[in-house]
């Protein structure tokens, strides 16, 4: 069981630390995920080793049919591996069923998704209340919605339903929900996909000062080498592998970089990651 | 997740959508109002028809010849005056107190220009004490009449009516039956109550003269034959004995040896009265039947519509599920909004049936439409039940769906 600690299982698994001793909250080790599709035999993912560490902001990139999708599910726990380990904060995830798979999605997670998904005809403070809903611990609801949306700037927006909000406004909200619980980390999937550029900075400033002054985890996944390079780290994936895990050497800040050119971006990919060599990782 | 807030939250999906659940309300509404309706009206009719069996008068027996269950209409030995005689006698039948025998006519009833086909009843002066009902004005039948086969008729008031116009006092007044003439000695007290037949519309005559004046009454064992004898016990407490004692004395003065030879019934009012009581009963069963077939429709109406609600609510539900919700979450969700459509529906379907009752009785002055507890309590609990009944697969529906197709769904 995930809620409450006096029946957390014993197990031998130690949290790995990184080299600032940071605990690792994503821990998977050799997942593999394979679909049946009929006759034919999807492997999605073929065997990915990754960890994340608490406060870091990352971007995980891939083409279409990368696997990307598939791995955000399952790092998002909404569905389980073939094979292999997930970690999650000290928790093993790939062993859970699905109540338990819904209160560690509840409590550990926040969802950020690319159409914002909100409810319609329901205020923003209600949007935000929603996972509260399900948890075991709500505390004060209103509350803490009202302090998570005043966290992404919307204190004053309280009672706006979504067809009064802008998209980034709606977007906010969206953090904010995903915020509330006070998760180890935020899963956005494409969260400035459907916003202009104005829109999509202020977005991307959020973010940025949620990982800078709360230590928030963030894991982006995102087709975007403009909002990529807004992170810290870049894990590339292709056919179900990872080809690439770098760091970002200069992190642009929300705002002050323009978007650049389709041209010099492409070469900039092709520069940072795909060049990198690929046995390093495999 | 509590159950208030299900329910809060239930009612303010079902407000988004104001017009479609009103709709959909509409087949419930329709179904448990005509359930509340219907089911009063058979009630009604019950009631009405025991108050009608209970005007009659008090502790009433009534025997009448039948076919014997072995043997065919050659075996029936017909009542007569005679029969009657021995019923009326202390000594054999202590516990009968009245008895009064019956014999209708079929005849042409005219005054004036007016005439019409009806009833005429032969009676004796008892009829008057055990159906405890007696002229307003003039007199009843009495014993004379019958001893000299008079020609005298008393009149209920609505043939008074018919033959001589409202107002018209008809005692001294001639009519003629069957193209004989006959005064009007009486005209009898209005009796309550018009709702099936008259009981106003009647002509009586000495039964002697309706035997031998009106037609030719068959004759057995030198005594006329009667159309049935109504008797009335000494009290409540002995309509079973009196039973016992006339069919002893029918028995002995008919003849029969087995029980199956009988030639006669005895019916008490209570018979008579769980008899049409379960007619009225199926009546009532009936209705309620065919109502629930409205409520059944209606409950289809509401599966129907929480399957487009999950369908048009997939993304939501991903949503909620993304977040936390788990299997019984939705399905409480879903079950929640489909029982507040149903017992909504219900609470007004009751109101809409009340109304219906009251205005029938309004209506129809000689029954009395109540809408008892009872089927307040079954509307109540039916249309909940069609809510989990209806509502548990759509929610089941949407409680199993897979939060990454959900959330995809487009």
């Amino acid at each position: 069981m995930f809620r409450g600690d006096g029946r957390q299982k014993v197990t031998e698994y130690e949290i790995p630390r990184d080299a600032q001793g940071r605990p690792a909250i994503i821990d998977i080790r050799d997942v593999t995920k394979i679909y049946q599709m009929g006759d034919i035999e999807v492997r999605a993912l073929q065997g990915v080793t990754l960890q994340i560490f608490e406060g870091e902001f990352v971007a995980i990139m891939g083409p279409s049919g990368s696997g990307k999708s598939t791995l955000m599910n399952i790092l998002g726990a909404l569905d389980q591996p073939t094979s292999g380990k997930y970690y999650l904060a000290g928790k093993d995830v790939s062993q859970a069923d699905d109540r338990q798979l819904a209160a560690i999605r509840n409590e550990m997670i926040g969802f950020v998704f690319q159409n914002f998904n909100l409810l319609k005809r329901t205020s923003a403070l209600r949007q935000v209340e929603l996972p509260l809903i399900y948890a075991s611990k709500p505390g004060n609801r209103r509350e803490r919605a009202k302090a998570a949306l005043e966290a992404v700037g919307l204190g004053a927006r309280l009672h706006h339903l979504p067809s009064e909000l802008s998209g980034g406004q709606q977007q906010r909200v969206a953090i904010a929900r995903a915020l509330v619980t006070e998760p180890k980390m935020i899963l956005a999937d494409e969260p400035t996909g459907n916003l202009d550029t104005k829109s999509g900075t202020e977005v991307l400033r959020i973010f940025q000062q949620l990982n800078r002054e709360r230590g928030m985890t963030t894991v982006f996944v995102t087709h975007d080498p403009f909002v990529a390079r807004h992170t810290d780290r870049v894990i590339m994936l292709r056919d179900g592998r990872i080809i690439a895990d770098r760091a970002v050497s200069q992190p642009l800040i929300a705002g002050e970089a323009e978007r650049p050119s389709e041209m010099a971006e492409l070469e900039d990919i092709f520069r940072e990651t795909y060049d990198a060599p690929a046995e390093e990782f495999t | 997740m509590n159950l208030l807030e299900s329910v809060r939250l239930a009612i303010e999906a079902l407000l988004a959508n104001k017009l479609r659940s009103a709709l959909t309300m509409l087949g419930i509404v329709i179904g448990v109002g005509a359930v509340i309706a219907l089911v009063s009206f058979g009630q009604g009719v019950e009631q009405y028809i025991a108050r009608q069996f209970q005007s009659l008068g008090a502790n009433l027996l009534f025997v009448f010849s039948s076919t014997p269950p072995g043997g065919g209409p050659g075996d029936v030995k017909a009542l007569t005056m005679a029969d009657a005689s021995a019923l009326a006698n202390p000594l054999l039948a202590p516990s009968v107190l009245r008895v009064s025998p019956q014999y209708d006519v079929f005849a042409v009833v005219a005054a004036g220009r007016n005439d019409s086909t009806m009833n005429v009843s032969g009676v004796t002066p008892v009829y008057q004490d055990v159906r405890g009902w007696y002229p307003q004005y003039g007199r009843f039948i009495e014993e004379t009449d019958i001893l000299t086969s008079a020609r005298v008729a008393v009149l209920g008031t609505s043939t008074a009516t018919d033959l001589f116009g409202p107002g018209v006092d008809p005692v001294g007044q001639t009519i003629r039956i069957n193209a004989l003439p006959f005064r009007v000695i009486g005209l009898m007290e209005q009796r309550p109550g018009s709702g099936f037949a008259d009981e106003n519309d009647v002509v009586f005559v000495p039964i002697s003269t309706a035997q031998t004046r009106l037609t030719r009454a068959p004759m057995r064992d030198g005594s006329y034959r009667v159309a049935f004898i109504t008797i009335q016990a000494v009290s409540e407490g002995r309509m079973d004995a009196a039973a016992d004692e006339i069919s002893r004395i029918l028995v002995e003065r008919h003849g029969i040896q087995y029980r199956d030879q009988e030639d006669f019934t005895v019916l008490s009012q209570n018979d008579l009265l769980s008899v049409v009581g379960e007619i009225t009963g199926l009546l009532t069963i009936f209705l309620a039947v065919i109502a629930g077939v409205s409520l059944l429709v209606g409950g289809i109406g509401i599966m129907n519509i929480m399957l487009v609600t999950v369908t048009e609510r997939t993304r939501e539900i991903g949503l909620r599920k993304a977040v936390g919700a788990r299997y019984g979450d939705i399905l409480l969700q879903f079950l929640i909004e489909s029982v507040v459509l149903t017992v909504t529906g219900g609470l007004i379907g009751i109101g809409l049936g009340f109304l219906a009752a009251t205005v029938g009785s309004a209506l129809i002055p000689d029954l009395t439409l109540t809408v008892t507890a009872g089927a307040i309590l079954l509307a109540t609990t039916v249309s909940t039940m069609i809510g989990l009944f209806f509502g548990i697969y759509p929610a089941s529906r949407a409680a199993a769906l897979n939060p990454i197709d959900a959330l995809r769904y487009e």
